[in-house]
């Protein structure tokens, strides 16, 4: 059972309730096979979508899996509310409460957020990103769409491949992984890899062919454009070069490894696109899992009592 | 296995069924599924997660026995399908529902080790029909224990056993590795 009324990051998840989740994700991953997709288990339930920063595949799998759990949705986009009329941020969240909202599922560029909301709200408040902190479900669909296709994660080599300093994927993914017993590493440039990382129990390596060696996992991260030319790294190009997964690559990493992406995808810059849609791609599992997790979630979340 | 814990310190246990009653159940019932539906044309067995999932293998195990037919079996969950999600204290587990053949127009017959208030079954029928549309649902149950408060009647039962409120029937099978025996005990207070 859930300890917590919302789901925050995975740092203060036990490996107990990490598993639950994904045990019962796999209850709901047969519902989305279906012909009918949809159950009655959420009627009555409200979830909004108050997503300060753009999404459109995050907001999208929240939406649809409140949606196959009977839950009503409501998209709260900054753009078009109050925010922008200097309305606070816990007043938009309480009007969105008194409305009925039973989930309130949140994307802000400031961590700090979400600890705010969980603590003024009855409502159950989904982190669905937050800065450069963390995405827990996105690492959650990770590990389960992981389980899925090699069966167990304790003790296989997974290796994190890009721009690990700015990613909230990458941080999720880390703590999330290691609680469950997988052998994780980063690869990447210096300037992209925080510093003293090794000290939490990873490997850290500056070199793709060095790094891929016998990996049974290979998850690419977005390299993120606005990035460029700020000291990061030089150019697309130039980083396409030293960290792009191209088939030569691939083929050092073991001959059953599996390849990720969190998306949207650069084609041609950190994936090649025969990798993409390549036989080992796992990345359109990873969309499909995301739904399966997300109404885990929220299922859980509604069975926790005050 | 808590709750029995306390019938055996309180000695308030009653074993109903032994393994060799729940056998010849379990054949009887076999028989009756053939005799009703004339055979086994477009017959599956489906049983409830997870007593009755075990219960299904074997009524379909005898079934082939007898007819030499091969019978679909499947197991489905309920939990998305409660009307209780609101009211209890704990969310129930999620499992997984495998129906691994298309249901429409299959005679289903649902598998539950005990029928007691029914909502369990109206879940399952509609869990059912969320996968199709089945030519008809049948429902098979070891014991029958009374107190139904939808209007469900099992058509074949296992046994009948009357009950009072405050007694807990309690079926442990061989596949969940316990010895096969229904008891009966008294509820006693888990506060």
């Amino acid at each position: 059972m859930l300890k917590r009324k919302d789901l925050l990051g995975i740092k203060e998840l036990s490996v107990e309730e990490i598993n639950l989740i994904l045990d019962t994700a796999a209850g709901f991953k047969d519902v989305l096979g279906r012909d009918i997709k949809k159950v009655p288990t959420l009627r009555g339930k409200t979830a909004v979508n108050l997503f300060f920063e753009p999404s459109t595949r995050t907001r999208t799998s929240f939406e649809l899996a409140a949606k196959r759990l009977s839950t009503d949705v409501i998209n709260f986009s900054v753009p078009t509310s109050s925010v922008v009329k200097g309305e606070s941020l816990i007043d938009t969240a309480l009007t969105v409460q008194a409305l009925g909202a039973d989930f309130i599922i949140i994307r802000h560029s400031s961590a700090g957020v979400r600890h705010l909301l969980a603590k003024n709200l009855r409502a159950s408040v989904i982190n669905a990103g937050d800065g450069t902190n963390e995405h827990p479900t996105q690492a959650l669909l990770d590990a389960f769409t992981i389980r899925e296709k090699k069966g167990r994660i304790e003790g296989l080599d997974i290796a994190i491949v890009g721009d690990i300093i700015h990613s909230r994927v990458a941080k999720s993914d880390i703590y999330c992984l290691t609680k469950l017993g997988a052998k994780v590493r980063v690869i990447g440039p210096p300037t992209l890899i925080p510093k003293g990382i090794e000290g939490v129990g990873l490997e850290v390596f500056h070199n793709m062919e060095e790094g891929l060696k016998g990996m049974d996992v290979v998850m690419m991260l977005r390299i993120q454009m606005e990035r460029q030319g700020k000291g990061f790294f030089p150019s697309t190009e130039e980083y396409s070069k030293n960290w792009g997964l191209t088939p030569e690559r691939l083929s050092l990493a073991r001959d059953d490894a599996i390849v990720m992406h969190p998306g949207p995808m650069n084609r041609g810059i950190e994936i090649a696109s025969e990798i993409a849609d390549g036989p080992r791609s796992v990345i359109l599992d990873q969309v499909t899992n995301g739904l399966a997790v997300r109404m885990a979630v929220m299922y859980l979340l509604a069975g926790v009592k005050e | 296995m808590r709750g029995r814990f306390f019938y055996e310190v309180l000695g308030m246990q009653k074993e109903l069924l032994n393994k060799t009653d729940i056998d010849r159940t379990l054949t009887r019932m076999a028989h009756e599924i053939i005799e009703k539906n004339k055979g086994t044309e477009k017959l599956c067995l489906v049983g409830i997660q997870r007593g009755g999932v075990y219960l299904a293998k074997r009524l379909a195990s005898k079934i082939e026995e007898i007819e030499k037919k091969e019978i679909p079996v499947g197991s489905l969950d309920i939990a998305l399908y409660r009307d209780d999600l609101n009211m209890r204290k704990k969310q129930p587990v999620v499992r997984r529902t495998e129906v691994p053949f298309e249901v429409t127009d299959l005679k289903i017959v649902l598998v539950d080790d005990v029928l007691f208030t029914g909502r369990s079954i109206r879940a399952a029928m509609d869990a059912v029909i969320d996968l199709g549309r089945p030519a008809a649902i049948q429902l098979a149950v070891l014991i029958d224990r009374g107190h139904r408060e939808l209007p469900i009647k099992a058509d074949y039962v296992g046994k009948n056993i009357p009950t009072s409120l405050s007694e807990n029937v309690e079926v442990q099978l061989k596949e969940e590795g316990l010895e096969d025996m229904v008891i009966l005990g008294k509820v006693v207070s888990e506060d």
